[in-house]
């Protein structure tokens, strides 16, 4: 179990090393230089030469990668070409704005695909299980922007139930900030939702062919008493898995709701960089983003381990 | 004769209706997609425009008409890029050494922590935003599906009799890998194609939406949806047919990913 865990570690950080060579180089391969690309191309190259050697970008690349490398573990992003303002503080204020929406939507997600997966599961011969069956395909084929979209001209424009966009932090008005809430995570968990729920009845379908449930069945337990008490645990390492990899899709499906509903997170600023042609910023926006990632995937395969008793006896 | 599943039929009829509806566009619409008529603009479904018409007094359905070209056209290749690359990679990586496939399956991995939408982005950081690069991003994004599904085939192709006999009889890896393993894994690529077609339909819409993918003024579906948003109170139905239509592309290339599954695997059927 240890040697699995140091194994998983390694390749987390591996993974991580190379990802950020591979972030680093892909910015520095522009075709324009950053500097020409801040200043705009009527800037002197005098004024050009002195941002080179201010931001140092005058240095070799390997220098300048290991000097940002080692910026980022320290916790310092670098200062922006453009605004010259510390990147830093700015994505951590995002950050938090888009983490509130990611796990809203994936409270939501699994609110939604648990049970109906389950029943689908469980009725999958029926009617019902059909229809829920044809629901979450249809809701599979929904991207979020979308069904953030329709979430307004339903909510917002017809009933005026909920606002259409906006964003307060919580600590400032906790009502508003609610409500406001409420529409985004709703259409990143709907459609999240619904592509876990297929994966939530396949486990579950596969848990009702064991032997160990036919057993329960046959100690006299109703079909979804023995699922509650034997099913569900063997079901979840599967889903856990492909939790994991959703909490990625929702973290970039997040980039796109904010901007359907203006809310100031990580993908807003993200993609202002890019029409600023910020180019640090979205370097330091999309590291921020590939280690969210890597680290959910290292998470799930820590969880992976602790959840099926077989790999930890394994090795 | 194997007994035809839903699913394949209606993803089958959905995708070739749009598929129908592309090449129609190419020699017939009500109205030219993007002609701009000042004074027809946001009226409303009506017989002469069935869709209604846009800010622009464009014709809704002409550009949804137009706009399944450019829904198309970045599928394909989009799906192209990806299964040219990760089908030779998926092959490579079951036919070499353990550890050799190791880093193959690795680095594929890795590839995995860059999502399309970020991908297209960061490309249209770097060289502009346009057709192309989100295409190529699209594409390079959906390696890691193709080499995966691809590897765990050519695996199991790999223990079969047959290509035991080859190799001892002396046949080089090259020509086992075209003669034998491509051939027995294309039900595989058909089905990977067809399930990344949907997700390549998703992400041009989305980078569309955001101002990453297709420029104007050729139509998109993604972009009708953006440009919508400003009418959400007055006319919200130029948001529901670009939606509707991009829903259901996605559902039928999903379906028919599906219908092909099962197709392909019979024992699968029940689980779906």
């Amino acid at each position: 179990m240890i040697l699995r865990l140091i194994e998983r570690a390694a390749v987390f950080l591996v993974s991580l090393a190379v990802s950020s060579v591979l972030v680093f180089a892909f910015m520095a391969v522009l075709p324009g230089d950053p500097a020409r690309v801040a200043l705009g191309v009527n800037a002197s190259d005098q004024a050009v030469a002195e941002l080179r050697r201010q931001f140092g970008l005058d240095r070799p690349l390997p220098t300048q990668y290991f000097d940002w490398l080692g910026g980022l573990l320290h916790g310092d992003l670098g200062t922006s070409y453009v605004s010259k303002v510390a990147i830093g503080p700015q994505v951590f204020d995002r950050l938090q704005v888009t983490l509130w929406l990611v796990v809203a939507g994936m409270v939501i997600a699994l609110v939604v695909a648990v049970p109906a997966g389950t029943v689908m599961a469980a009725r999958h011969r029926k009617v019902s299980g059909f229809a829920l069956s044809a629901v979450s395909q249809v809701g599979v084929a929904v991207p979020a922007f979308l069904a953030g979209i329709l979430l307004i001209v339903v909510f917002a424009v017809k009933l005026g139930w909920l606002p259409a966009n906006g964003w307060t932090p919580p600590a400032q008005d906790p009502g508003m900030f609610l409500k406001q809430l409420i529409l985004p995570a709703l259409s990143l968990g709907l459609v999240q939702g619904a592509v876990l729920t297929r994966y939530v009845r396949s486990a579950v379908l596969d848990v009702l062919r064991e032997d160990y449930l036919r057993t329960a069945r046959a100690k006299g337990l109703r079909p979804f008493q023995a699922l509650w008490r034997h099913g569900l645990r063997n079901a979840a390492v599967p889903v856990v898995t492909v939790l994991g990899l959703q909490l990625a899709t929702l973290l970039i499906g997040a980039v796109v709701v904010e901007r359907v509903f203006v809310i100031p997170g990580l993908g807003s600023l993200l993609l202002d960089g890019v029409s600023n042609r910020d180019l640090l910023l979205v370097q330091d926006v999309v590291m921020v983003l590939v280690l969210a990632v890597l680290l959910v995937n290292f998470i799930v395969d820590l969880l992976y381990v602790a959840l099926d008793p077989r790999l930890r006896t394994a090795s | 004769m194997k007994r035809l599943n839903p699913s394949l039929v209606a993803g089958g009829v959905i995708v070739g209706v749009i598929v129908l509806m592309a090449l129609v566009s190419f020699v017939w619409t009500p109205y030219d997609a993007t002609l701009v008529t000042p004074a027809s603009r946001l009226l409303k479904p009506s017989w002469s425009h069935w869709f209604g018409t846009d800010k622009f007094g464009r014709d809704v359905l002409s550009q949804i008409m137009v706009g399944s070209r450019t829904t198309l056209f970045v599928g394909v290749v989009a799906v192209g890029v990806a299964a040219v690359i990760g089908v030779p990679l998926g092959i490579l990586a079951a036919m070499v050494r353990r550890w050799s496939s190791e880093v193959i399956m690795r680095a594929n991995d890795l590839l995995l922590a860059f999502p399309a939408l970020l991908l297209a982005i960061m490309f249209g950081a770097v060289f502009g935003a346009s057709t192309l690069t989100a295409m190529v991003a699209i594409g390079i994004a959906s390696v890691p599906g193709f080499a995966r599904v691809i590897r765990s085939g050519a695996l199991q192709v790999m223990r079969t009799e047959y290509v035991l006999a080859a190799r001892a009889a002396g046949r080089r890896p090259w020509p086992i890998a075209v003669r034998h393993v491509l051939p027995n894994v294309t039900s595989l690529i058909t089905v990977q194609a067809s399930v990344s077609f949907a997700i390549a339909v998703l992400a041009e819409a989305a980078l569309s939406f955001l101002g990453y993918g297709t420029p104007p003024p050729t139509p998109s579906w993604g972009r009708m949806l953006q440009e919508s948003q400003e009418f959400l109170f007055s006319a919200p139905r130029l948001a529901i047919f670009p939606g509707v239509a991009i829903a259901i592309a996605v559902l039928g290339f999903n379906l028919l990913g599906d219908g092909l599954r099962d197709r392909f695997d019979p024992k699968l059927e029940d689980r779906r």
